[in-house]
């Protein structure tokens, strides 16, 4: 339904400068009816892809195609295919919630009674009665989130993209989205979305792409992605705060051991160990060689993989992390120009 | 309750014409600019206030003016009228683009762009519309109130002859306005553009005193300025001069008829709105 091809966008830099590259040959194909998830840290180019998908933003090369069309040669034909639910929600304050969405029915030409409607349909699928006719200015950011879908679904558009929908957002309009969005899926809707919360993409997508520095790294089912890397993981500290030399000490003593996949040192986390174990009897072997060592154990987690594991395997560092790193290497200035 | 399944997408119904996707799309954004100016309703306000200062004002500032001073024997308010309501038309045109600018700025514009409008222009459409009327009504408040100040009132056909050179001078100041909201960075940038292009036209036009008191430098300017070929054939519809080929200006390069001011601003708008096409291009497709 949704194919991005070796897609290439840079911001900023202008003749001179190189600029800052958000997407660097990201392709993604999202089959029809699926409930997409795009996972990546704050600043990996999930935003900028989904605004090239929606037309709002030329890609410097690459293909986009949606339900078979060709997005940069035929947008207006795709735009009708689509509904699209901005991060920053993007709603006059001025307008009530319902003239806000008779706003949108009027762009996308819908007749009048159809739109009335729908426009009742959704209040009430969205729990919006209450509220709708209170002018935008007053809503919470919950409010405006589910008024801000609601538009997007207004024309029943084929397929629904959402970038980050859930950011910020109070737990029962958090609930109130995801059920939508399930709800949507079942009914044969493709619904892509990017997120940034691991749980969120998790709990909710049929299919996920991990996105870092503009390109996919994992593509696949959460479970599958998970059962793929194999193995628990461990966290341990054999003080709360270790040093350099202490920690590779300890790395290269239960690297020797049987069983242990993979040891990495985390040194953001005050030198604490990450290891990949094959079976649950290797935790009993690591804590008899380390007192046989005679080292303590301050602290020792043990969980099956996760989102942030398949993360952390890919690129060799947790997402938060990475969202940190990347928080300086962006333009703002240039995005901010682009998104106008 | 259900969610409608996808595979009947409600916008797939026969085709209706371009023209009544156009009108649609164009009367809703004209509505949403309306209803904003009904809840908030101070631009209109100031909009009307600040002109009618300027007439009472400015009218008084010159009252006991040696009699015979200004071109027809005159009295300064009558003269004034003219150029305040000109004025008035050209500075709620210029301010055409600030609502567009903070649309680009909130993110709304977005919602605009990824619509399957049928055409774009219709952003436009509606802030021509909607910026069009508010001027005229702001104008013909300014015109009733000159009127019972005793500054005149043009009458019928020369009511249709102001009108018809106000909205000439509307169109080329919004597109002006509009490519300005779309080639500057933010609203800052446009409200010193507007703050700094105001004033001085109105000062380097006849809309204060006539070429004749000016020295020749600032004759040249007010004669090429836009609003001088506005002021002068409602000055002169004022003073009961309806014959498009009345001579209303002396200017420094020649005599100027009703008829030539009126192609210069129908050129201008025209020139104008050609001239920010890339603009809105560039934003817009």
């Amino acid at each position: 339904m949704i194919e991005l091809q070796q897609l290439c966008k840079r911001y900023g830099g202008g003749r001179r400068g190189q600029g800052v590259v958000a997407l660097d040959q990201l392709s993604l194909e999202v089959p029809a009816g699926c409930l997409y998830g795009l996972l990546g840290p704050n600043g990996a180019g999930k935003t900028t892809a989904l605004r090239i998908l929606c037309t709002l933003l030329a890609p410097d090369s690459g293909l986009v195609r949606v339900g078979g069309l060709d997005a940069l040669s035929e947008p207006r034909a795709v735009r009708r295919l689509l509904g699209y639910v901005a991060q920053e929600v993007a709603i006059d304050k001025i307008l009530t919630g319902r003239e806000l969405m008779r706003l949108q029915g009027n762009l996308y030409h819908l007749p009048w009674r159809l739109s009335s409607q729908r426009i009742d349909e959704l209040i009430e699928l969205l729990g919006m009665a209450d509220w709708i006719d209170r002018r935008c200015g007053s809503y919470s950011g919950g409010m405006r989130r589910r008024l801000d879908l609601a538009a997007g679904l207004l024309h029943r558009p084929q397929v629904l993209v959402l970038d980050e929908p859930t950011v910020g957002l109070d737990i029962e309009s958090r609930a109130v989205i995801w059920a939508v969005l399930r709800q949507l899926r079942d009914g044969g809707t493709t619904v892509l979305l990017s997120s940034h919360y691991l749980e969120e993409v998790d709990a909710l997508a049929d299919q996920l792409a991990i996105i870092e520095a503009g390109r996919v790294i994992a593509q696949g089912a959460p479970a599958e992605l998970k059962a793929a890397l194999g193995g628990d993981r461990v966290t341990l500290r054999v003080r709360e705060f270790s040093d350099a030399e202490e920690a590779e000490r300890v790395r290269a003593l239960l690297h020797a051991c049987a069983g242990v996949r993979q040891v990495v040192v985390n040194q953001s986390q005050g030198y604490s160990l990450n290891l990949v174990i094959e079976h649950d009897g290797v935790v009993e072997q690591l804590r008899r060689q380390l007192s046989a060592a005679d080292l303590p154990v301050f602290a020792l987690a043990q969980s099956r993989p996760s989102l942030d594991d398949v993360y952390l395997q890919a690129t060799g560092r947790t997402m938060m992390d990475a969202e940190l790193a990347v928080a300086g290497s962006r333009d703002p200035k240039a995005e901010r120009k682009a998104s106008m | 309750m259900t969610i409608s399944p996808s595979s009947s997408p409600v916008t797939s119904s026969p085709a209706p014409s371009a023209l009544a996707e156009i009108s649609q799309e164009t009367l809703a954004l004209t509505g949403r600019l309306f209803v904003q100016l009904q809840r908030r309703p101070s631009t209109l306000v100031a909009g009307v206030l600040q002109p009618l200062i300027w007439l009472v004002l400015f009218g008084a500032l010159f009252a006991k003016a040696p009699a015979g001073l200004l071109p027809g024997g005159i009295s300064y308010g009558r003269f004034l009228g003219a150029g305040v309501i000109v004025f008035t038309a050209f500075s709620a045109a210029l301010n055409a683009g600030l609502p567009v600018m903070f649309d680009r700025e909130f993110g709304f514009l977005n919602r605009l762009l990824v619509a399957p409008l049928r055409s774009r222009s219709s952003i436009v459409f509606a802030s021509v519309l909607y910026i069009t009327s508010l001027s005229l009504v702001q104008s013909l408040a300014i015109m009733g109130t000159a009127a019972l100040l005793g500054y005149g009132w043009p009458g019928a056909g020369g009511l249709l002859l102001v009108l018809v050179t106000l909205l000439l001078l509307v169109f080329a100041v919004t597109a002006l306005s509009l490519g300005l909201a779309f080639a500057l960075p933010g609203h800052i940038e446009l409200i010193a553009v507007i703050f700094v292009a105001n004033l001085p036209l109105l000062f380097a036009s006849t809309a204060l005193a006539p070429l004749s008191f000016m020295p020749t430098w600032l004759g040249w300017l007010a004669a090429l300025n836009p609003l001088t070929f506005a002021i002068e054939p409602i000055r002169a519809a004022y003073a009961g001069e309806l014959s498009l080929s009345a001579v209303v200006l002396e200017a420094p390069f020649g005599t100027m008829t009703t008829a030539t001011c009126l192609a210069v601003l129908a050129v201008l708008a025209a020139g104008l709105f050609l001239l920010i096409r890339p603009l809105l291009d560039r934003k817009l497709s």
